[in-house]
């Protein structure tokens, strides 16, 4: 499995307010057999997460999801109980426990399983920290250029800048006004016509209680200032032209079905390309059942066109039930490239500079640029 | 030379139509789409530009279906600015003025005295207007208890005169500036509200805002204290403070009919269904009422009504669009010939009074469904659309499909389509339109449905400037008009 298949999604005409355009993405049935609940972090988010026995990884992490894979008496979780949310709960009946206000202790790993058949993990986290964690031992071979910190730690500490959701201009205001579409299952933001962020859930009910969280998720560098400088974008309307062939009221019926085909061959051939027509390197997570939670990262190629990490869910037949997607800044996948360069040849660095037609000093210069001066040592 | 004129006789029918429907509909509170900072900036200047411009216009606006807002917003614009009008036009003004302060509220009215002082508006007119409605009140008394430091204010501003012996102005007088000098009122309410401090029992007694601070500075209990106020509570308070559980003892079907179709939808789904023929009963009285002896007479109707979730209006606003929505919909039905009307929700849901803000405005695909002929093959006569014009799903197919409709299919114009709007857009500083063919009113309140059709004909740009004159002039006399018989009768 190499790409992302949204089999069963339908496209429905986009929503615009200002520079973002919000495409909801409809489900005809819901995917049987898995649920998603959202979990509430207290402590304004401020998150630290065990990856292992050494590696820590500290975020703003203001929720989790809990997939929940039970079949049968889906009415009363079993494990529901025991997996409360710290923090806030809204609309609990009189069955919810009690909030416990305790001191959180950092999560431990980012797909934890919990009681019963249900798993919880951190949205984006995940795939953020696929990225973060790409060559992260560092070196494999001791060539001399190589810092002594670099051998011993790796990349370590490793970070990246995101931008949470509030801060994207006009985001907050086109989640809050956009109109949910009966059956609504997932939805494609675009700020300023670059595709932001992909997000697909399992079941309707999940996305009405989900879609609010958009604003409390990532967007890349690119997404914040394409929204503070970009234009307001403009609207696809459907376009009947002078109408001259149509005689009966069928005919204009059928003109306006016409239109909304024509909406959903544009998004998918124009507007989501970049994100259905790459391959992924996809890495399993967690099995549940008969789904399974992977995250995946981009060819990491640089033809311009966005590229995209994120974690989803797929059935066994390989289509998504759940995606959730980031889109990586130029900067972030300049990164990528050169680490996955610099892996390909052994770490040796006049290699690396021969598959990138470069010279070796202008490959020294580029590690530097890239922010990785602390693996070289100072005299090369 | 004639074209010019022609041309900005045009551009200031426009205006005015422009001015009409942002005075129907703003009210410079949060709108779903637009903060209230927006709606007030925006209202602002198309105020200041219309008095600037059309001086006599604004001034007749006020004989339109305007919203107490706005009604009260261009009563402080005519005094502030009295100098720029003639002695002829001030007199004309005036009278307008005092036909309005009539219908508003006694709560704005005070409001509205309250910005004149504030403004430091203050010549022997403005003192006359403001004497003459307070001399008209029916007791002054029962506004100084309530409306004790708007009457105040006014009292101070016009420098009301309270002689001894000229009862009871005297009282109000030693009530608002002397207060416990006098060991006792005359007047009932005011010395209700001397015992009130010390008398529980007095409490009741009161108008009902006045009576819940006392009530709270008693420690009374509120049940109690409600079923003793229960007498003496306006309609709405009454409304407003029935347990959810229990049947208000207010006689629905007397209610207007956009303030009943807000208090149904307010209501929880299951009390909705549970007291169905009693809601669905009292919203078809009121609007029989309110279609008076223009019902039936507008032949087969089609309706096209907005309930997406942007209908739900905003926290200060709440359900407003949805409201009129569902007003519009047994308005129609009264409106239209018996059986030939058919109301149509964006959602597909068929059950009007169960009806919730929820989806998005597939308005396109509803007007197409819409403008099928009903029942027996006939071809509805109106076509009425009641959206806040945001149409989504897709974006403008609904102004596609009018338009080619219009060009293909109906070039007769056998169908009058119009479109109401409820929602005022700050940005475009009037309501959304969906066509450029098809007329589009604002409105407030779905009783005034027939007048905004009638205003609506003028936008679709077929009549001249000066029919649209003519149209105001009629509605200006007929509201002063009213108002001198009215008068007259009283006396």
């Amino acid at each position: 499995m190499n790409r992302l298949e949204l089999t069963g999604l339908t496209t429905r005409p986009a929503q615009v307010w200002g520079g973002v355009r919000l495409v909801p993405l409809v489900r005809e049935a819901p995917v049987e057999g898995l649920r998603l609940h959202r979990e509430v972090y207290e402590r304004l988010g401020a998150g630290i997460v065990e990856l292992g026995p050494r590696d820590h990884y500290v975020s703003y992490i203001p929720h989790g999801l809990v997939a929940d894979w039970s079949t049968g008496d889906l009415e009363v979780p079993v494990g529901g109980r025991q997996s409360a949310a710290y923090g806030t709960q809204l609309g609990g009946g009189r069955d919810v426990p009690r909030t416990l206000r305790l001191p959180r202790p950092p999560l431990h790993r980012m797909a934890k399983r919990r009681p019963g058949d249900r798993l919880r993990f951190l949205p984006l986290h995940l795939a953020l920290e696929g990225y973060l964690a790409l060559h992260f031992g560092g070196p494999t071979t001791a060539w001399e250029e190589w810092s002594r910190r670099a051998l011993r730690d790796g990349l370590s500490p490793r970070a990246e800048d995101a931008y949470l959701g509030w801060s994207v201009r006009g985001l907050g205001d086109a989640l809050r006004i956009f109109e949910i579409h009966p059956d609504q299952c997932g939805v494609m933001v675009y700020v300023s016509d670059a595709l932001a962020a992909a997000f697909v859930v399992p079941h309707p009910e999940d996305y009405r209680l989900l879609h609010a969280s958009l604003v409390e998720d990532l967007y890349g560098e690119l997404m914040h200032q394409y929204a503070l400088y970009g234009a307001p974008v403009a609207e696809f309307g459907a376009r009947l032209g002078d109408g001259a062939h149509i005689r009966t009221l069928a005919e204009l019926r059928a003109a306006a079905r016409g239109q909304q085909r024509v909406w959903e061959e544009a998004h998918e051939s124009l507007f989501a390309r970049e994100l259905l027509d790459s391959s992924y390197g996809f890495d399993r997570v967690y099995r549940m059942g008969s789904f399974t939670l992977w995250r995946f990262l981009p060819p990491f190629v640089r033809d311009g066109s966005g590229q995209h990490i994120g974690e989803t869910v797929t059935d066994h037949k390989g289509r998504v039930a759940y995606l959730k997607t980031f889109r990586l800044s130029d900067a972030q996948i300049r990164r990528g490239y050169l680490l996955h360069v610099l892996a390909g040849a052994d770490w040796e660095l006049s290699r690396a500079a021969a598959t990138l037609g470069s010279s070796r000093e202008e490959l020294v210069l580029r590690i530097r640029a890239a922010g990785f001066s602390e693996l070289l040592k100072g005299n090369v | 030379m004639r074209t010019s004129e022609n041309s900005a006789d045009l551009v200031a029918a426009e205006d005015v139509l422009l001015f009409a429907n942002a005075a129907i509909t703003a009210t410079g509170q949060r709108e779903f789409r637009s903060g209230a900072l927006d709606q007030q900036l925006s209202l602002d200047f198309l105020h200041t530009y219309v008095r600037v411009n059309y001086r006599r216009l604004y001034a007749a606006s006020l004989a339109l279906d305007i919203n107490d807002h706005n009604a009260a917003r261009i009563v402080l614009g005519l005094l502030a600015t009295a100098g720029e009008a003639s002695a002829e036009e001030r007199r004309t003004e005036g009278r307008l003025i005092a036909a309005r302060l009539a219908r508003l509220p006694p709560q704005r009215v005070y409001r509205l005295f309250g910005e004149v002082r504030r403004a430091g508006i203050n010549n022997r007119r403005t003192r006359a207007i403001m004497r003459d409605w307070l001399a008209a009140r029916p007791d002054l008394g029962h506004d100084a208890v309530k409306y004790r430091s708007g009457v105040k204010t006014a009292a101070r501003h016009v420098h009301l005169r309270c002689p001894q012996g000229a009862e009871p102005l005297a009282e109000v007088g030693a009530f608002l500036f002397r207060p416990g000098k006098l060991p006792r009122y005359e007047h009932p309410l005011l010395d209700a509200w001397r015992r009130a401090h010390y008398e529980q029992g007095a409490v009741a007694e009161l108008p009902f805002t006045v009576a819940e601070g006392f009530a709270a500075r008693h420690g009374m209990k509120r049940e109690v204290f409600l079923k003793r106020a229960a007498p003496r509570m306006t309609r709405l308070e009454r409304l407003r403070t029935h347990a959810v559980t229990q049947r208000p003892d207010v006689d629905l079907a007397a209610m207007p009919l956009t303030r009943l179709a807000l208090y149904v939808l307010a209501l929880p789904f299951e009390q909705r269904a549970a007291l169905r023929t009693e809601l669905t009963g009292a919203l078809r009285t009121a609007a029989r009422r309110a279609a008076g002896k223009h019902a039936g007479s507008w032949g087969p109707v089609h309706a096209v009504l907005d309930d997406s979730f942007s209908s739900s209006g905003s926290g200060q606003k709440r359900r407003r669009p949805l409201a009129v929505a569902l007003a519009c919909h047994h308005l129609l039905e009264v409106l239209a010939a018996p059986g030939a009307y058919r109301g149509l929700w964006t959602s597909g849901r068929g059950d009007a009074l169960l009806v919730r803000p929820w989806g998005p405005t597939p308005l396109g695909m509803r007007v197409l469904d819409a403008l099928e002929p009903g029942p027996g093959g006939a071809e509805p006569d109106r076509l009425v659309i009641v959206s806040d014009g945001w149409d989504n799903a897709p974006a403008g197919l609904a102004g596609e499909v009018l338009r080619v409709w219009r060009a293909q299919l109906d070039p007769g114009r056998r169908t009058a389509v119009v479109h109401v709007n409820p929602v005022y857009d700050a940005d475009g500083f009037d309501v959304r339109r969906l066509a450029v063919g098809v007329p589009t009113a604002g409105i407030r309140d779905a009783e005034d449905l027939p007048a905004l059709v009638e205003i609506a004909r003028f936008a679709e740009g077929r009549t001249g400037a000066a029919e649209l004159h003519a149209y105001l002039d009629r509605r200006v006399a007929l509201f002063l008009g009213e108002k001198a018989t009215e008068k007259g009768a009283v006396a």
